[in-house]
């Protein structure tokens, strides 16, 4: 035994699961430095502009601080171990996205156009019906496996949802697409709600055929190909998100259904091909459309050369064109890299979408590069979390909702913000929480609270193990 | 409001921003729980001197590689075989894995012997290549040869390991 008295220490380690800790004290403190952050915005426009500390500066920041309290304290009461990142990053982005507005509102320019300067009590009262719904959501939705049972109640729903706008009357057009309808003397966007129920209809669908999607296929060059049959889930969600984009002309609503399946689609059978078909769809989908649709047109035509639009538009030339995408690039022009500060930049000149579709070029004005960077990492992070909750859950239907939803949320700052920067064609749809608008700001609250639901239950502690068959009494050895 | 207040604002708004996405990041760093590695060796470095210092004093035919290129050693075993016991013949190859025995279904080698506990031994290679047995606090004790295991213990070729009335050993 001497020979060897190197003792292998290293080895010697206890492996011992840690209980996961609730996070809930965590959570607090990023909110108040979440609320803290817009206020000090808040402050610092009203000090750019008007020379003074603004007077609603105490209500603002009361109205902002009471709703993330009030959702603090539901989370904390019926989610006890959900993420404590989404709620903190959610109140930040919505935060800013309030004065962002109310900064906008300053501008005597567009108080012209609006003919009042009502757009920021209008969005808190918004993020007001919007903390409610996450409320409600947390508090009757005690397990979200129940959404399961209305998988097929969902699609006829979300069906629905998408094609309120097309009916006669109810529907509105507003600058070309057809994405609204006015309910009461309000105009909603059924779309953001629809993104909800589809995500719940797509994870009930696939969680129930992801085996015959994944298995029953042949391999050709490297490619699962799936079954003719197969495909048809696939061409339906094609098919109508093809007709959204003909017959409600919006490229971004359309894009991010059909780019949500397709991440549910690839998350639930792990098959590439489902992505390269999914591609090679939408891509011909978009091209053919784009053929002889005259609004998809104009939109592709100002992505192209927007300096072009803007000289038409000034020129007075026939036909609609669109100054808004070469203003919104000179506004991230004029930002360079620390930007002009809050409440100097001039981004009112985007006229009547300056608060919703471009609320982003003002922040790429007075917050910079750095600013900008910094949002896209916020909501990277919700994004992140969204995957996290995901990869913790346990059951399959709770995996995919919580990827759908994340993916959807992921579609849609992709597309908002490509579009307001030039990367791909615009699209008539809103920076969620930033932007002006209270569907966008309602339905993504909901989201948010859907994702804490399932988080909570996929960070819960796993209850204590049934008793082990293997722990059997060990007979002794009697020296006789 | 003067310039040089505008532009500290300014700056010392993207500043807090930036601050909230590091805190935010830090959260989710010390959020990644699950299992915690406690070391039980306080001297680990220390013990790691020394044994490179006796590496260095011992004959070159007995100095044993750092496992560069997968720890083959010369007189190195290949095997282990259950010599006696109900599961007598069975052979497991050695592959620098961990080797458990006990009656717990989860076990490499799974007893069917009433005087082994559920996690009763395991055989493990050290830094070195050198296999190891150490008795995990069983009811009966690991035998080793005619000596009761007490601490992990370097297993020589061919001698016998008994666990209750199986008897294992490691072969070339």
């Amino acid at each position: 035994m001497s020979s060897t008295t190197n003792s292998p220490t290293h080895h010697t380690s206890t492996i011992g699961s840690i209980g996961t800790p609730s996070r809930r004290n965590t959570e607090l403190a990023l909110l108040v430095f979440a609320v803290v952050i817009p206020v000090f915005a808040y402050a610092n426009v009203g000090l750019a502009i008007n020379d003074q500390v603004p007077s609603g500066l105490l209500s603002y920041g009361l109205g902002l601080g009471l709703l993330a309290g009030v959702a603090h304290l539901v989370v904390r009461k019926f989610a006890p171990y959900a993420d404590p990142l989404l709620l903190p990053v959610a109140t930040l982005l919505n935060g800013l996205g309030l004065v962002a507005i109310w900064r906008l509102d300053q501008s005597r320019l567009l108080k012209q156009i609006h003919q009042a300067g009502t757009a920021a009590p209008r969005q808190l009262l918004y993020t007001a019906l919007g903390i409610a719904l996450f409320v409600v959501v947390l508090i009757f939705l005690k397990d979200h496996r129940v959404l399961q049972r209305y998988t097929y109640i969902s699609m006829v729903g979300a069906v629905l949802l998408l094609l309120l706008p097309l009916v006669p009357g109810l529907g509105q057009n507003i600058y070309g697409a057809k994405i609204w309808i006015s309910v009461a003397g309000f105009s909603i966007q059924p779309g953001e709600f629809a993104k909800i129920v589809l995500a719940i209809f797509f994870a009930g669908y696939l969680m129930v055929k992801r085996d015959a999607l994944a298995l029953a296929s042949r391999r050709v060059l490297g490619l699962y190909l799936p079954r003719g049959r197969d495909l048809g889930p696939i061409i339906v969600v094609w098919l109508i998100s093809i007709l959204i984009l003909v017959f409600e002309t919006d490229l971004g609503t359309s894009l991010l259904f059909f780019g949500m399946f397709v991440i549910m689609l690839y998350v639930a059978t792990e098959r590439t091909s489902w992505i390269v078909f999914g591609l090679l769809m939408s891509a011909v989908g978009a091209v053919g459309v784009a053929s002889f649709e005259s609004h998809v047109q104009q939109r592709v035509q100002a992505w192209l050369d927007p300096m072009r639009e803007y000289k038409l538009s000034q020129s007075g030339a026939p036909g609609i064109h669109s100054e808004q995408a070469m203003q919104a690039l000179w506004a991230f022009g004029s930002g360079g890299t620390l930007g002009t500060g809050w409440g100097q930049g001039h981004s009112e000149l985007i006229r009547f979408a300056a608060n919703s579709d471009f609320i982003l070029a003002t922040f790429g004005e007075e917050l910079g590069l750095a600013g900008i960077m910094a949002l896209l990492l916020l909501y990277g992070l919700i994004v992140e979390r969204g995957v996290r909750t995901a990869l913790a859950a346990r059951d399959p239907f709770g995996k995919l909702l919580a990827i759908g939803l994340s993916g959807a949320f992921a579609l849609q700052v992709f597309v908002v913000a490509g579009g307001v920067m030039g990367l791909i064609p615009l699209t008539g749809m809103t920076m969620p929480f930033l932007a002006y608008g209270g569907s966008s700001v309602i339905a993504n609250w909901a989201l948010i609270g859907i994702l804490i639901r399932i988080s909570d239950t996929a960070r819960r502690p796993a209850p204590a193990p049934a008793s082990n068959p293997d722990a059997e009494m060990t007979q002794v050895v009697r020296p006789s | 409001m003067s310039e040089l207040t505008l532009t500290v604002m300014r700056l010392g708004f993207l500043a807090v921003l930036w601050l909230f996405v590091i805190v935010a990041v830090q959260v989710i760093r010390s959020d990644l729980f699950g299992t915690r590695v406690t070391q039980r060796g306080s001297r680990r470095e220390a013990g790691r001197a020394q044994q490179q210092a006796q590496r260095q004093q011992a004959p070159p035919q007995q100095r044993q590689q750092p496992a560069a290129a997968g720890r083959t050693r010369r007189n190195a075993p290949t095997k282990l075989v259950v010599s006696e016991g109900t599961l007598t013949g069975t052979t497991v190859a050695l592959q620098g894995q961990t080797i458990t025995l006990g009656r717990a279904h989860d076990s490499t080698i799974v007893l069917d012997d009433d005087y082994a506990s559920s996690r009763h031994a395991r055989i493990y290679p050290d830094r070195d290549g050198q296999w190891i047995v150490e008795d995990l606090g069983s009811t009966n004790g690991t035998y080793l040869d005619r000596s009761r295991l007490t601490t992990p213990t370097p297993i020589p070729l061919g001698a016998p390991i008994r666990i209750g009335k199986t008897v294992i050993e490691l072969r070339k």
